[in-house]
């Protein structure tokens, strides 16, 4: 199972490395956003305050992107068919695309976070680092379980590119609340101590092990069916 | 390299594939209503018939990708209901698509299917050079290779993770004359090789030559046409 996960990681990996899309589309996106959000609100004191819920949304946004893409590389010549057809073991699919996935994730969002430093100003302590890479970490390993669990459902769908964001959206709201809130604790926004973002991080925690755990069971029977 | 595995060498099977009475039912449709075939060692068996007979079915029945309702379907002598994984790792299917990753080479593609069974580089140099795309086509990006060259490609992977059963859809399809001539040379040779090969196909100039036996599936059963019994 780790050999399989570890050869699909390095070929998602690979073929990012080959053709850029996350770096030169979905990244510049995100970066999008932030400046729309920036334009949008045009005013020093509310961006620093939305500074941590924005980063949070333009990372949901942008995982949409990202699954899409994952999957549409197995799906174009049947590649994720022949996966299973040849006996690959799903669990190992899974994890590999997720360790992929995550891998883009974390990426992403630390370009977002260097744009929310620089563009709504936000403030990082040294004891408020560590508790953003620690929610960024567990954020993560949620949303890329998630993804590749719903984007593997999704990839046998008609009208998978609408149907995707209808089932991932409401299942990740609570990544964004519990992302969000440890993240304006360690940005320190309305003055909140970074103490207080701690506790949210059992809420990440308990969705990237559910997910972690689901995903690698059903991943095979959703995509066999 | 598509010798049969040494663990089913032992001859607890009569036959490569052995589907006996097999029903599959896909939605209210009855897909197969009945099929029996066995295809042996080195075999390769054309399988014609109209439109919704039942022949992709039975290709995937026996690489266990569709549920057998009734009836009983072996290949290598493992049953393909009750040790479908099993089964899956030495059975390579190619139906209307090749399964390749246009972004990767040739050589990264044959290597990614050969690394899902823990081919060595040898094996899959091996591969390659079997199917002709050692040399200039190896470092090319599967996106630029024509429709012969990606069927190539997807056999080369199929030969890198040991299959020892090809199943195949159509695999003329899409590809002129110098391709097709390609494929049937490299068919022929890995059925010499040891391979077995089933082709499901409705040219039947072209498929009938390559073929050593020849069956039809009509309404979800299989009646012999020419080199023995079904």
């Amino acid at each position: 199972m780790l050999r399989t996960a570890k050869t699909i990681a390095a070929k998602d990996l690979r073929i990012e490395l080959r053709s850029r899309v996350i770096a030169n589309q979905v990244i510049p996106f995100a970066a999008l956003v932030m400046i729309l959000f920036a334009f949008a609100l045009d005013s020093d004191a509310v961006l620093e305050r939305v500074a941590p819920g924005l980063v949070w949304l333009a990372t949901i946004f942008s995982v949409l992107f990202i699954v899409a893409r994952s999957f549409a590389l197995e799906t174009t010549d049947g590649a994720l068919e022949a996966l299973r057809a040849a006996g690959v073991d799903p669990m190992g699919i899974f994890l590999g695309k997720t360790l992929a996935l995550a891998t883009q994730l974390i990426a992403l969002e630390a370009v977002l976070v260097g744009a929310s430093v620089v563009l709504y100003r936000a403030d990082v302590s040294a004891s408020g680092g560590v508790l953003l890479v620690t929610t960024a970490i567990l954020a993560t390993v949620g949303l890329a379980s998630v993804g590749t669990l719903y984007g593997g459902l999704a990839a046998g769908a008609k009208g998978r590119e609408t149907l995707l964001p209808l089932l991932l959206l409401p299942v990740v709201a609570p990544v964004l609340i519990g992302a969000t809130r440890a993240t304006e604790s360690a940005f320190g926004t309305n003055g909140i101590d970074v103490s207080e973002g701690w506790p949210w991080l059992g809420l990440l925690a308990v969705f990237a092990v559910l997910f972690s755990v689901v995903g690698a069971v059903a991943f095979g029977p959703l995509v066999d069916d | 390299m598509t010798d049969v595995p040494a663990e089913l060498r032992s001859g607890r099977f009569d036959h490569v594939v052995d589907v006996r009475d097999v029903v599959v039912v896909l939605g209210a449709f009855p897909a197969l209503a009945g099929a029996s075939l066995t295809v042996d060692r080195g075999e390769i068996v054309l399988l014609s018939g109209p439109n919704g007979a039942g022949k992709t079915t039975l290709l995937r029945a026996c690489a266990g990708l569709v549920p057998i309702e009734r009836g009983r379907a072996s290949v290598l002598g493992l049953d393909v209901s009750t040790e479908r994984d099993a089964v899956r790792r030495h059975v390579g299917l190619i139906g209307h698509h090749n399964g390749l990753y246009s972004d990767l080479s040739v050589a990264e593609n044959v290597r990614f299917w050969g690394s899902t069974v823990g081919a060595s580089s040898a094996e899959i140099a091996t591969a390659m050079q079997r199917m002709g795309l050692d040399g200039r086509l190896s470092d090319l990006p599967v996106a630029r290779l024509s429709a012969g060259q990606r069927r190539r490609t997807a056999l080369a992977s199929l030969v890198a993770r040991r299959a020892s059963l090809w199943l195949l859809d159509e695999p003329h399809a899409g590809l002129d004359a110098e391709g097709r001539d390609e494929l049937d040379s490299v068919l022929r040779a890995a059925a010499a090789a040891g391979a077995t090969i089933m082709v499901a196909s409705h040219e039947l100039e072209r498929a009938g030559s390559l073929a050593t036996r020849h069956v039809r599936v009509v309404a979800g059963q299989v009646v012999p046409v020419s080199g023995g019994a079904a």
